[in-house]
């Protein structure tokens, strides 16, 4: 048994980390947070540069090739750096749902501008409130078009094309859902984009008007491809969580050594060292929990789908344990804007909500699980 | 990253599994598989018997504590042997849980410790079963303040005389020796007068009372020392040095991963998919399957926390202070989940007696057997303390007493 990334791994997650302090610090991030671009253009060019946007897409399609186990490495270094780029849309969604269900032409068309940074692309799942379910696709697919309203969208409004989760039937099964591959540049689309909680990251609702839309995958497949897609998605997801609980644990530590009150640092009390120490736990059992699913993912295990659920719900509670109790570590301070608590405590409420919240999480988990002991 | 045994864990493995499906007591599988904290019961045996002899019969066939030496009773396996041996050793390992603290603590300090003859004496016995060792470390005035102990002993010629009280001294009652933290000089701060020696149970003065636990049951003790006489040559370390051999041996409790810390899911799971509540398993219910979530993915990370350790032991690292969140995890988890076990039940939760109670009462005994676990081996206190200061770097707390003289450190807080 090796529980552990490779030092290939190890060395290329040290270069991101050290490409990620360079280009994205802090300030970075204000300025997407401040509204001053909808998101850092110039870190998303310099991540195709790096190889980093096509690390598990295939030579063939313009990516390097080298897997979803380094995508995971780089994924949680972009949860570390809260980066204010469309990363996981394209990434884990998008790019994630071609490789799975693509045709030959599709994937020529659009991996490799994901590699190259010239394509963004994104997920358009949600209508309102609720979590994944094939009842809430009210957004219709007929005679080759699209109409209804995604919201919301992430990365929508700066988006080049978006896989779209449709209805094209009306027998009220799973395989009246489908998956269509829309280029959003080619009109039949109006975005509008959102005030979110987290402004890092754009959101946007996405109108469709008779929108020109092409299948991905069979037509009757669509929510089962989606399933596998969020699966995916989830376990990429819980890595950034877990790069973004750490960096917030590493936050309320060195605050907890600095900060001196009655005379002492902070961090020799006992009230604030345990809520330190369970940062600590949650951030570990998570980490653990996201290497079983980076393993299942790699893979291809028959566990992908109990790997994923349990690393996203345990990723979503630790980033936002962590994010949490750092402002509370830092008292005051950690409320003020200056202060960078709040980009992980907003990026940790963000993420816990992207594929589908905790309770979807925990269902599925439960039934999952429940499936597999009954079999 | 994967899970795969390497040819020569693939044949060990196999080795390991003939072994065991040829020799291991079968009709106790069931009982000990069902068995959980608080209640381990074999139908018409004596626990301790039945784990001695599986216990000699796998020393015998070379198969106990695989870790050590050949020549102090081991095997001299790798760690990720031993991990393989445990998990194929399944619920019998259960029937090793008397002889963990003398595998896990009292060998490994007297490996350190005490002369080569003494170690060839002591240690092939204390692998095989065949002699019981416990450790007398805690008293009344010292739980988590472990140096404020306040046992004495005395140099007299070749000897030193005990006189003193431990507490919580887990198998005392069947255990053959010991290894005992004493003080020898109280003028001295607290952690440089004590002294650390191995005895005989048996030695004229010892005098073992059981405790009775909150739960009924007694597996913990008080050991009264009066005029006990310990030869000098069963000191282990220098005088005044006892401080850090009682660190090695902690240490070495820390090395002892792969046992799987109980957290109770299983049992959980298992009863939520049987239980019918409102005409349906109560697993289908969504605010049981949010609480099993919660409890899955606790479960989860700490199984592969343990993969992660046993990787790093199988690329030579030493596993650090990290190791204390199995303990502190699954302690709290524990006693959570039995507590909603029998929230599931209703009012018919409160019976215990297995003859009557909901899965033969396992959750109740579950439930009053918990609260020790977050306090044995390091309250869930203690365990945060390490994590926030050898883990996270954060400074020590403020100790008033650690240069003042032990004997003159106050005894009571309120006059």
């Amino acid at each position: 048994m090796n529980f552990e990334f490779s030092d290939d791994q190890k060395q290329l997650r040290d270069q991101a980390r050290r490409f990620l302090s360079e280009k994205c610090p802090p300030k970075a991030v204000r300025a997407v947070l401040e509204g001053k671009a909808p998101y850092d253009k110039e870190l998303w060019k310099g991540l195709a540069e790096m190889g980093f946007l096509g690390v598990a897409i295939p030579e063939e399609f313009g990516g390097t090739g080298a897997g979803h186990l380094e995508l995971c490495v780089i994924a949680e270094e972009m949860g570390r750096a809260v980066a204010p780029v469309p990363f996981s849309s394209t990434v884990y969604l998008a790019a994630e749902a071609l490789l799975l269900a693509g045709s030959d032409a599709q994937k020529q068309k659009w991996l490799p501008k994901i590699a190259s940074g010239e394509a963004i692309g994104t997920l358009a799942l949600f209508e309102g409130p609720g979590n994944p379910a094939p009842q809430g696709v009210k957004l219709t697919a007929a005679n080759g078009v699209l109409n209804g309203v995604k919201t919301p969208v992430a990365d929508g409004a700066i988006a080049d094309f978006a896989v779209v989760v449709a209805r094209h039937g009306a027998s009220g099964r799973e395989t009246d859902i489908g998956l269509y591959l829309v280029d959003l540049k080619a009109g039949g689309v109006e975005a509008r984009a959102l005030t979110s909680i987290d402004p890092s990251r754009n959101q946007a609702e996405l109108t469709f008007k008779d929108c020109k839309a092409e299948p991905l995958g069979a037509a009757s497949e669509g929510w089962s491809l989606l399933s596998q897609v969020l699966d995916r998605a989830a376990v990429l997801t819980a890595f950034e969580q877990v790069g973004g609980a750490d960096r917030a644990l590493e936050m309320g530590r060195d605050y907890a050594l600095d900060r001196i009150a009655f005379g002492r640092p902070i961090g020799s009390f006992q009230a604030v060292k345990h809520i330190l120490a369970d940062m600590y736990v949650a951030a570990t059992l998570a980490r653990s929990n996201c290497y079983y699913g980076a393993w299942a993912l790699s893979t291809n295990a028959g566990e992908l789908g109990e790997a994923a659920a349990t690393a996203r719900i345990s990723a979503t509670q630790a980033f936002q344990h962590c994010a949490k109790q750092n402002i509370q570590v830092h008292g005051g301070m950690g409320f003020t804007w200056e202060f960078d608590c709040h980009l992980y405590y907003r990026r940790s409420n963000a993420l816990a909500l992207s594929l589908g919240s905790l309770s979807y999480w925990e269902d599925t988990l439960i039934e999952r699980m429940r499936k597999k002991n009954a079999a | 990253m994967n899970f795969d045994d390497t040819p020569q864990e693939a044949a060990f493995r196999a080795e390991a599994r003939a072994w065991i499906a040829a020799n291991a007591p079968k009709q106790y599988e069931d009982e000990l598989a069902k068995s959980s904290l608080g209640r381990l019961v074999l139908s018409g045996a004596n626990v301790l018997e039945v784990a001695k002899a599986w216990q000699k019969k796998k020393a015998d066939a070379g198969w106990a504590c695989l870790h050590w030496p050949k020549e102090y009773g081991g095997r001299g396996s790798s760690p990720i042997e031993r991990v393989i041996w445990q998990q194929e050793e399944g619920a019998y390992g259960k029937l090793g849980r008397m002889f963990i603290i003398g595998h896990g603590m009292c060998g490994p300090t007297m490996m350190a410790y005490a002369g080569e003859a003494q170690k060839r004496e002591h240690l092939p016995p204390l692998a095989s079963g065949e002699k019981v060792w416990c450790q007398l470390f805690s008293e009344p005035a010292g739980g988590s303040d472990v140096a404020g102990l306040r046992t004495r002993a005395e140099r007299d010629g070749d000897d030193w005389i005990v006189n003193g009280q431990k507490i919580w001294t887990s198998g005392a009652h069947y255990s053959d020796y010991g290894i005992l933290i004493t003080r020898t000089d109280p003028t001295v701060p607290k952690h440089k007068g004590l002294t650390m020696f191995f005895l005989d149970m048996k030695s004229p003065g010892v005098e073992i009372k059981p405790i009775r636990q909150a739960n009924g049951q007694s597996e913990f003790n008080e050991v009264y020392f009066t005029d006990v006489r310990i030869p000098d040559s069963q000191r282990l370390g220098e005088v005044g040095d006892g401080w850090n051999v009682s660190l090695t041996t902690l240490m070495n409790e820390r090395m002892s991963i792969g046992a799987s810390v109980a957290t109770g899911f299983p049992e959980l799971f298992d009863y939520c998919s049987s239980l019918v509540v409102d005409g349906r398993p109560a697993i289908e219910d969504r605010a049981v399957r949010a609480k099993l979530a919660n409890w899955a993915v606790k479960a989860s990370g700490l199984k592969y926390t343990a993969f992660r350790s046993i990787s790093a032991l199988s690329r030579g690292e030493r596993p650090g202070p990290e190791n204390s969140i199995g303990k502190l995890v699954a302690g709290a988890m524990i006693q959570e989940v039995a507590t909603y076990a029998l929230d599931l039940q209703g009012a018919a939760g409160v019976v215990s007696d297995p003859a009557d109670a909901e899965v033969e009462g396992k959750f109740q005994a579950m439930l009053l057997r918990s609260p020790a676990t977050r306090v044995e081996g390091g309250t869930d206190e203690i365990l945060r303390n390490i994590i926030a200061e050898r883990v996270l770097g954060l400074p020590g707390d403020i100790r008033v007493d650690k240069d003042v003289p032990f004997n003159q450190i106050p005894t009571r807080g309120r006059a």
